[in-house]
């Protein structure tokens, strides 16, 4: 027996063209990839800008403590890594919190900040330190030197530290030149046991001037970091003695080496290092510290966005669950209004598979169609996407996210190739199974029964 | 050619059984035209459907050229429907979604895949455009069956049971649903084509339409006579 007869393709193609219905089943089909493909492509790229911007903060690998003590040792580890074929650059960075106030723009009000001590030249080699910076990224060495006084010790604040910056488009207002804006820092500097170091003096202030911005698009570190030098934190910290410590260590791999087998080959280091370290005075430090790649490191920050994403794909999921539910309606009406027509075919001698193929192919029809609709309408859309939120801004002040809460520049819309074909295959599979009950139903009907039904 | 032995068939109607076909015994040779005639419910078109193997026998074996209808394999049985009958119904039975052309080549596409098609379509195509023609309907190819004349619609499904050359043509009811002068028309052409050696079975309630064929089995009881 043939395998594949014409009249079924004809038939298929007629009864799409010829039922209103199966426009109505196509514009379903394309609604729901319409949307699926707008969201996923939108939620995907936030995912993915989201984590670019986390690796480009902390480097490729990070070793780390969570203890405010910190840990000593370093030096001779950093020359080690150094020497290393795979290392890029490191840096070694002193955390810890503290208060900030800004005496000229909110007098006496303090802010909780996290500070970080670095290095700023070894930093931005590690990370994208440099680049995210406004008045000195290309002379990062002058990061910490005002350009209204290059005496005065200079820090690099989030460019929501300075509070009232932020305008309603999203973008932020700098002055021409830093402006001379005190920040008075201060910390509570802790001995290797963790109690507050110098008795007499228990909170250690520095006032700093404010020099340069930090713009990483991480809420955390746009609204709560400060940067100084290194030595500096280390004094605030308590850091500086008995012996140096810092709280970590970020590193940058060379191009082309995995971040995974980069990460492993320092965790073998790191252990080697710590098990020379031993007997040494304050070497208990060194058992608090993790050494992790950057996606571990900021696992707790990209892991609830990675959630969300989770959630939306089964909201999605659904949405296909509809689509193979809208395909069975349709069929199956046009199942129960053409049951003559599939006594004519059988009466001709067309055989089940036949007949199950013609509302397969009928299916596919819709699928395809509507996948293709969809794909090219989402295509169009998210290629407009901001120029369509631009102008709803523009005219009714209204944004998707506002720019206001959300530190996202323009909304990601890079179609995935992947995403796109996964969606297409998934709307043909959802019509698919959806013709799936009533094509069976057809294809089992009894010639005689579909005719006669028709003749009372 | 064709043989009835024994042929029973009952419908059961909730607790009560409708005996329609008792036993109906009889052949037809090559080149008959065989009428069937009987009242309206006596079981004429159960009949016919049996024998065209669009249903089943409850008991009793249809023969084709002594072959055992029962005993074919699924495929065997749609290639009998498919090339070796040729049905035409009362109501005619077109496929609306098909112009007049596309329904009668249905079963020449139904029995090729679509490789096969590309090859034997212009073949086809003449034939069926022959055939329409024989049928005065060469006006009508691109028509929906919905835009014709009864007389026009059966005629067309006379073409399409005949596209394939089939040894057996069953015709139930041909002229029931059309007036007497369309009526006699169809008769006249399903004449002409048993001079031209078609083996018909016809079947209808109407004696004077049976008078057109050259035989003429009752149906009677549930059994067949003569
Ligand atoms: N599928 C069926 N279920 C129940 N009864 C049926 C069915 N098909 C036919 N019948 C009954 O069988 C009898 C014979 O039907 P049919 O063969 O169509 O008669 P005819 O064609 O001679 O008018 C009728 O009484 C009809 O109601
Ligand atoms: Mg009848």
């Amino acid at each position: 027996m043939p395998l594949i007869p014409m009249v079924k393709w004809l038939l298929a193609w007629r009864y799409f063209l010829k039922r209103p219905i199966s426009y109505l089943a196509v514009a379903a089909v394309s609604m729901c990839v319409f949307i699926v493909i707008v969201v996923m492509t939108v939620m995907s790229g936030l995912v993915r800008e989201f984590k670019a911007k986390n690796h480009a903060f902390v480097g490729d690998c990070v070793i780390e403590t969570d203890s405010l003590v910190g840990f000593g040792y370093y030096e001779e580890f950093l020359s080690r890594l150094q020497e290393q074929s795979f290392v890029e650059a490191v840096s070694p960075v002193a955390k810890g919190i503290g208060m900030a106030v800004i005496p000229q723009i909110t007098g006496e009000q303090n802010i909780g900040i996290e500070i970080n001590g670095i290095d700023p030249a070894a930093h931005s080699r590690t990370t994208n330190f440099a680049s995210i910076l406004h008045y000195t990224k290309n002379n990062v060495e002058r990061v910490f030197s005002p350009s209204y006084d290059p005496e005065l010790a200079g820090c690099v604040v989030g460019v929501d530290v300075i509070p009232y910056r932020r305008q309603a488009d999203g973008s932020y207002y700098y002055w021409q030149q830093p402006v001379p804006v005190q920040i008075v820092v201060s910390s509570f500097p802790l001995n290797l046991k963790g109690g507050l170091l110098r008795s007499l003096d228990l909170v250690s202030t520095k006032t700093f001037y404010y020099s340069d911005d930090v713009h990483s698009g991480l809420v955390r570190v746009d609204g709560n970091a400060v940067f100084i030098p290194l030595e500096q934190a280390q004094v605030l910290f308590g850091m500086d003695t008995p012996f140096a410590r810092i709280s970590a260590i970020h590193i940058r791999f060379k191009e082309g080496t995995p971040v995974p087998i980069g990460t492993a080959r320092v965790r073998a280091l790191w252990q080697a290092h710590v098990q020379s370290c031993k007997g040494r005075p304050g070497a208990d430090l060194l058992d608090g510290v993790r050494v992790q790649t950057w996606q571990e490191n900021r696992r707790s920050i990209i892991a609830p966005m990675e959630k969300e994403e989770t959630m939306m794909t089964m909201l999605f999921l659904m949405l296909g669950v509809i689509t193979v539910f809208i395909i069975f309606v349709v069929l199956y009406m046009i199942v129960a209004h053409k049951s003559k027509d599939i006594g004519i075919l059988k009466s001709i001698g067309l055989n089940m598979a036949d007949i199950l193929m013609i509302f397969l192919v009928f299916s596919v029809f819709i699928g395809s169609i509507g996948s293709l609709v969809g794909s090219v309408g989402g295509a169009v859309f998210l290629y407009n996407i901001n120029d369509i939120e631009d102008w709803l801004y523009a005219h009714y002040h209204w944004q998707l996210w506002n720019r206001e809460v959300y530190a996202i520049g323009d909304i990601p819309n890079q179609l995935q190739p992947e995403l796109i074909l996964s969606v297409f295959g998934a709307a043909i599979a959802a019509c698919v199974v959806g013709a799936l009950v009533p094509g069976v139903r057809a294809a089992r009907m009894k010639p005689v029964q579909s005719l006669q039904v028709n003749q009372l | 050619m064709i043989k009835a032995l024994n042929i029973a068939k009952s419908y059961r109607m909730g607790k009560a059984k409708l005996e329609v076909l008792r036993g109906v015994n009889f052949a037809v040779e090559k080149g008959q035209f065989a009428a069937i005639v009987g009242a309206s419910g006596s079981g004429k078109s159960t009949l016919l459907h049996i024998l065209g193997a669009l249903d089943q026998p409850d008991s009793g074996v249809v023969y084709f050229e002594n072959e055992p209808l029962n005993q074919f394999k699924r495929s065997r049985l749609n290639r009998y429907r498919n090339k070796t009958v040729g049905f035409v119904f009362q109501f005619y039975h077109l496929l609306d979604e098909l112009t007049v052309l596309e329904n009668v080549l249905a079963p020449a596409m139904a029995s090729v895949g679509t490789i096969g098609w590309i090859r034997v379509k212009n073949k086809m195509t003449r034939r069926a455009k022959g055939l329409l023609e024989q049928f005065g309907l060469s006006e009508r190819l691109v028509h929906k069956p919905y835009e014709l004349s009864g007389g026009e619609r059966q005629r067309t499904a006379l073409a399409r049971a005949l596209i394939n050359e089939p040894a057996l043509l069953l015709a139930d009811e041909p002229t029931g649903n059309l007036d007497s002068k369309t009526g006699h028309g169809i008769l006249e052409v399903l004449s002409s084509l048993n001079r031209q050696g078609q083996t018909i079975i016809m079947v209808t309630h109407d004696e004077r339409i049976a008078a057109g064929a050259n035989r003429t089995i009752r149906l009677v009881d549930g059994k067949a006579v003569g």
